[in-house]
């Protein structure tokens, strides 16, 4: 450890102000601080330091990720050999998941690291570690057939364009995956459209593709799938949106550590089962005779409310804010659902839709306040 | 012939520092529905273009004689007489495109471009500049279309001008696909952005501090 230490202190001359390779020096402060804790303090006034910085809340969310990202890789390759009528081991259903799986999650965080590395280099700014936790969104939220170069070409679109043209890290009004995730459903429709996904198995079985739970939803009322399949995650669908029981994990370790808002995670789930069941007594056909309970296994639903509500960065800061932000989520995910049959997943657009109405909600919020207090100085003035 | 400054100005300004669709940010809304192919947007960028030079030539022959009062509805007048004009020799000489326009081609009329150069050029300048001056602004206005056209197009389903250029067997076996979100409106103004971003980028003049 000391040698490293001593290597690192060596070669910083080099990337300081008027050194060599200056032009570097975002790119060795980033692996820097990755290798050894910063030891610069505030200078000048008092501040309050939290020992939760971004990378620490980074990372918690990573880890919170991991179950969903064990478990798609087991589903993939569970639904693979579904698919060909083979019976295999647990270890070659994980294996042939795993393959499927990391060269994506590679792929995603190559293309995007190497963006945010070389927009900080071009700004003179430190390399944020918010992708961290997106990179690893954007595999999870796709089917596992997506070809690798759409996985890259989604990646750089959604950093450079819903990221750091906005100013990078916490500056982005909407979710940097799910922009990735929306950009390859409009463009590639074929691959995305939430209808049908691949297993992967087109080279036995050719053009072999399954419905989804949605799609069955959205042709019969009905998922197909036993419920019980829908809450393990042994249904077809994107990587990590499948298991409900990985992602309440993954949502346990978020709410313990107060990484995420227990408040638009519930309410999420409120709006969603509340505008499900409305449609339900309402005697809706379709999609909407799905039982509410139903609504919220399958799909991207759980995955969503839980990773992708909760981004502190795209949701309001005002705390009543955020049951009005989540509430708004889970009804229009169903709503989109039920009355649009051209989009049998509404979550996605549910959550972006909302992204941009979180500024608007802090705003009213925050007036209202304001004048309540003012009405309150009028009174006691009387 | 040899140009004064002001004139060259008037004529070059529009196609590049002063652009009426990345600078100023007038005519997004034809620039989003024409530019799904390249000849649509070629017509289009042409028929701006003659109308904003005969209009402002018209209007600044007209400007010492137009009562203040009445002058937008008399460029109404003159720009409505000459999208008719259009409309009729498109639907003419090229039914094809004209269909594929729509009434776009009525719209030019509201185009915020042909009153914008009416109200702040013809009316302070000679029939000539105003020519130049039009001239310069369609074209301005015809560049931003072709280059947003060109990759719409492209990229969205594989053509140019209707030509075959990436639908082959050899290269969609390879993975390729054309891109669907090309085709919708919303990627035209993403476009818009980047050309706007670039020519920021290369044009300390336009950066706002």
């Amino acid at each position: 450890m000391k040698a490293l230490r001593k290597y690192v202190d060596s070669v910083k001359p080099n990337f300081q102000e008027g050194g060599k390779f200056s032009w570097l020096r975002s790119t060795f402060g980033a692996f820097e601080t990755f290798l050894f804790t910063p030891n610069e303090v505030n200078k000048g006034g008092v501040h309050v330091r939290d020992a939760v910085d971004l990378k620490r809340t980074i990372i918690v969310v990573v880890l919170a990720l991991i179950p969903a990202l064990l478990m798609g890789m087991y589903n993939t390759g569970y639904q693979h050999f579904r698919a060909l009528g083979q019976a295999a081991e647990f270890g070659d259903m994980f294996l042939y998941g795993f393959l499927q799986v990391l060269p994506m999650l590679i792929v995603s965080y190559v293309v995007g690291l190497g963006i945010e590395f070389a927009v900080a280099q071009m700004r003179g700014h430190e390399v944020n570690e918010g992708f961290l936790a997106t990179g690893m969104l954007i595999p999870l939220i796709m089917p596992a057939d997506v070809p690798l170069w759409m996985v890259g070409l989604a990646t750089a679109f959604a950093v450079i364009l819903a990221k750091e043209v906005f100013g990078g890290t916490g500056m982005n009004i909407w979710n940097p995956a799910l922009i990735a995730r929306a950009f390859l459903f409009f463009a590639y429709p074929s691959k995305m459209s939430g209808d049908s996904v691949w297993y992967g198995a087109e080279k036995a079985v050719d053009g072999f593709s399954g419905a989804t739970a949605l799609s069955n939803a959205n042709a019969t009322g009905a998922t197909g799938f036993d419920f019980m399949d829908c809450v393990y995650g042994l249904i077809p669908g994107s990587i990590g949106e499948t298991s409900v029981i990985a992602i309440a994990i993954g949502a346990v370790l978020m709410l313990c550590t107060g990484v995420a808002s227990a408040k638009t995670m519930i309410s999420v789930f409120v709006g969603g089962a509340l505008t499900a069941y409305l449609f339900n007594i309402g005697g809706a056909t379709g999609m909407g005779s799905l039982c509410w309970c139903e609504h919220l296994v399958i799909g991207g639903f759980c995955f969503g409310a839980v990773f992708m509500a909760t981004d502190p960065v795209t949701s309001p800061r005002t705390e009543c804010g955020k049951y009005i932000y989540g509430f708004l989520i889970g009804a229009m995910a169903i709503i989109i659902r039920v009355l649009n049959p051209g989009y049998p997943e509404g979550m996605m657009l549910a959550i972006l839709l909302m992204n941009t109405f979180a500024p608007l909600i802090d705003s009213i919020i925050v007036g209202r306040n304001i004048s309540r207090r003012k009405n309150r100085v009028k009174q006691q003035a009387k | 012939m040899s140009l004064s400054k002001k004139n060259k100005e008037a004529f070059l300004n529009p196609l590049t520092i002063n652009n009426p669709v990345t600078v100023q940010v007038l005519g997004i809304c034809s620039a989003l529905a024409v530019t799904a192919q390249l000849e649509p947007a070629l017509v289009m960028g042409l028929a701006v273009t003659v109308i904003v030079a005969v209009a402002n030539v018209v209007i600044s022959l007209l400007r010492n004689t137009v009562p203040n009062r009445i002058r937008i509805i008399v460029q109404l007048v003159v720009v409505a007489t000459l999208v008719t004009l259009v409309s009729e020799v498109l639907k003419a000489f090229a039914y094809d495109v004209s269909v594929q326009l729509s009434v776009y081609v009525g719209l030019i009329i509201t185009n915020c471009i042909l009153m914008g150069r009416l109200e702040a050029f013809a009316m302070q300048n000679g029939p000539f500049e105003s020519l130049l001056d039009g001239i310069g602004s369609g074209l301005g206005y015809a560049k931003i279309l072709v280059i947003v056209a060109f990759f719409r197009e492209l990229l969205g389903s594989g053509k140019l001008l209707g030509f075959n250029i990436l639908n082959y067997d050899c290269i969609q076996n390879a993975g390729y696909q054309n891109n669907g979100l090309m085709l919708l409106a919303p990627m035209a103004l993403i476009i818009c952005g980047c050309i706007i971003w670039w020519e920021r980028a290369h044009n300390k003049d336009l950066q706002e501090k």
